[in-house]
């Protein structure tokens, strides 16, 4: 076990500099020829914020307190886990030259994409406070159990981003499946309607199906009801996040040595 | 006696090709239902073996579609041989297809700096090595520039002095000592020679023969995958390689090699001879057409430098 250890910190040494130097190319590749640059980050999922309030307050959020950062908590983690996968899955074909013509290990892109979608998504959670303090919610010790679901996000998304990026390589259909399956989750997802007493218990329960749900839904425990949910819920956030990164760790041991073939 | 830095034993490569690219989930699931996907492979390389030892210029020769940069990538690690082993002791700096790799949104600093996280240094010794690189490379005035506002020869440039500068252990050069322009091309060759005198382990693979002679001291030819032979006596191979590209004869054992080495050696002679020839006709005519004073002066010149004995017998004929 310690060897495994060492073994890893030796790896992680010697990729320290390529890592680092793969998340700034990450960057300035998002945010070339644009003025505002990084800017953005904060910019664009305001804007959808607002979007978002102006058409469902209407309809959904006019009794409920605290709709805005109801909302704010869903697009919040929505968008992170859209952005980590979605990135995630091209980051073997689109550096196919790289793989073809210099042996570097492969997770290695991957990593690097779910880290800058890690650093936005951490710079749109200050905006996220911000509007917390303006929907006038209470802080507290409480939410610092918000890395909780942060990290259990972060290796799910490695994981999902694992298993997408192998299947793209063997098939470039996977892109617009996979688009059409955003929708879908984007929907079930209970970013601006309520799984409340108007669904069924058991559809209640279908809903904790969904990861991303279930991620979202711990935001806003915490946030809006100021409530720690119970082990088995933190087990159940566990469990997703350990089960797909294990899939998509296996995935790649069986093809690392296939890609080539396929790039 | 040390290890040697490359050894390669009994290796043999696959390649999946076929249709499989091209194949989108509809056409996979319905293949695999009806039986008709089948994956083709073909050997790439089948039992190659050699080892090159500290110091060594390794030259691959063998015509297109031989096997050669598809060996590269197994030595590189990048493709892992179905059979036999491929064991590397030391920093590879691999010159597959220069330019490639690089990115075209990123500046030459940032691209300098990428290549170089890629081979496997540290952030401290690109910061120590990055002006020479651009120096080497002529690209002062271009650092801050994008790759795609670059020429093709620009990167080729930059590609080449990253991997030579770097001190890797063992580089690996697939066709690419003929970027640039002239003045570069010359620098790069200098350049080569320097790193190699310094004890610098190589692979080289290269259609030109002339450059295979002049910086290895082992050649390894393939052909179809197949290895004919693999020696320390560069010329000899080099000759064997030239007269089976004159004449397309394959050889099939250790005789044919030196048979064609030997029809080398004769034809080369026959041709140096026939040179010689047609140069001194040549001469002999400017020569006699030539006017008369300078030419018979130039004779005279020409005379007592070589055959000062012939000028002394025929001076007392004449005179």
């Amino acid at each position: 076990m310690k060897k495994l250890i060492t073994k890893w910190i030796n790896r992680f040494q010697k990729y320290k500099f390529l890592f680092s130097e793969l998340v700034k190319r990450d960057f300035k590749q998002k945010y070339k020829r644009t003025s505002l640059g990084m800017v953005w980050s904060v910019i664009s999922p305001l804007l959808t914020l607002f979007v978002m309030k102006i058409v469902f307050t209407e309809f959904f959020g006019r009794d409920y307190p605290h709709y805005t950062t109801y909302l704010f908590s869903g697009t919040l983690v929505m968008a992170f886990y859209k952005e980590a996968t979605k990135n995630g899955m091209s980051s073997l074909v689109s550096n196919r030259k790289i793989i073809d013509k210099i042996n570097v290990p492969k997770y290695i892109f991957l990593l690097s994409k779910n880290v800058s979608a890690l650093v936005n998504f951490l710079i749109t959670l200050i905006v996220y406070f911000l509007f917390c303090i303006l929907d006038k919610i209470s802080f507290g010790p409480h939410m610092l159990m918000l890395l909780y679901p942060i990290i259990m996000l972060t290796i799910m998304n490695i994981g999902i981003g694992m298993i997408l990026s192998a299947l793209f390589v063997f098939f470039q259909d996977m892109k617009y499946l996979y688009d059409v399956f955003l929708t879908l989750l984007t929907y079930l997802s209970a970013i601006f309607y309520r799984v409340d007493d108007r669904f069924s218990e058991s559809v209640q329960n279908l809903f904790l199906l969904n990861p991303v749900y279930v991620n979202i839904k711990y935001f806003r425990t915490i946030v809006i009801d100021r409530m720690i949910p119970s082990a088995s819920y933190h087990l159940l956030m566990a469990f997703y996040a350990f089960f797909f990164l294990a899939i998509g760790s296996f995935m790649y041991k069986k093809y690392n040595k296939e890609f080539i073939y396929y790039l | 006696m040390s290890k040697p830095v490359v050894e390669c034993k009994d290796v043999s490569i696959r390649y999946k090709t076929g249709n499989l690219k091209s194949v989108g989930l509809k056409d996979f699931v319905l293949r695999k239902m009806t039986g008709r996907y089948n994956v083709k492979e073909f050997w790439a390389d089948k039992h190659i073996t050699f080892e090159i030892n500290k110091g060594d210029m390794l030259g691959i020769v063998g015509t297109n579609g031989a096997g050669k940069s598809t060996l590269l990538k197994a030595v590189t690690g990048i493709l892992a041989p179905a059979e036999g082993h491929v064991k590397t002791r030391g920093n590879i700096a691999a010159l597959l297809e220069l330019s490639s790799g690089f990115d075209g949104d990123l500046t030459v600093r940032e691209n300098a700096y990428l290549r170089g996280a890629m081979l496997g240094y540290t952030r401290d010794f690109m910061d120590e090595k990055y002006n020479e690189i651009i120096a080497f490379a002529e690209l002062e005035k271009f650092q801050d520039y994008t790759f795609n506002q670059l020429s093709s020869g620009m990167k080729s440039r930059l590609a080449f002095a990253i991997a030579c500068l770097v001190n890797p252990e063992i580089i690996i050069l697939d066709e690419v000592l003929s970027v640039g322009d002239g003045a570069f091309r010359k620098k790069s060759a200098k350049k080569m020679r320097e790193i190699l005198d310094e004890g610098i382990t190589g692979i080289l693979v290269s259609h030109s023969i002339t450059q295979v002679r002049e910086l290895c001291n082992k050649i390894l030819w393939i052909d179809h995958g197949n290895q004919i032979a693999f020696s320390d006596d560069a010329e000899y191979l080099c000759d064997a390689y030239e007269e089976f590209l004159y004449t397309k004869n394959l050889p099939k054992s250790e005789k044919d090699i030196k048979a064609l080495a030997d029809a080398y050696q004769l034809r080369h002679a026959k041709a140096m001879r026939e040179e010689t020839k047609k140069e001194t006709e040549r001469f002999l005519k400017i020569l006699e057409e030539g006017d008369a004073e300078p030419a018979v002066e130039a004779a005279l010149t020409i005379l007592r430098k070589n055959r000062p004995e012939a000028l002394k017998a025929n001076y007392r004929k004449v005179y």
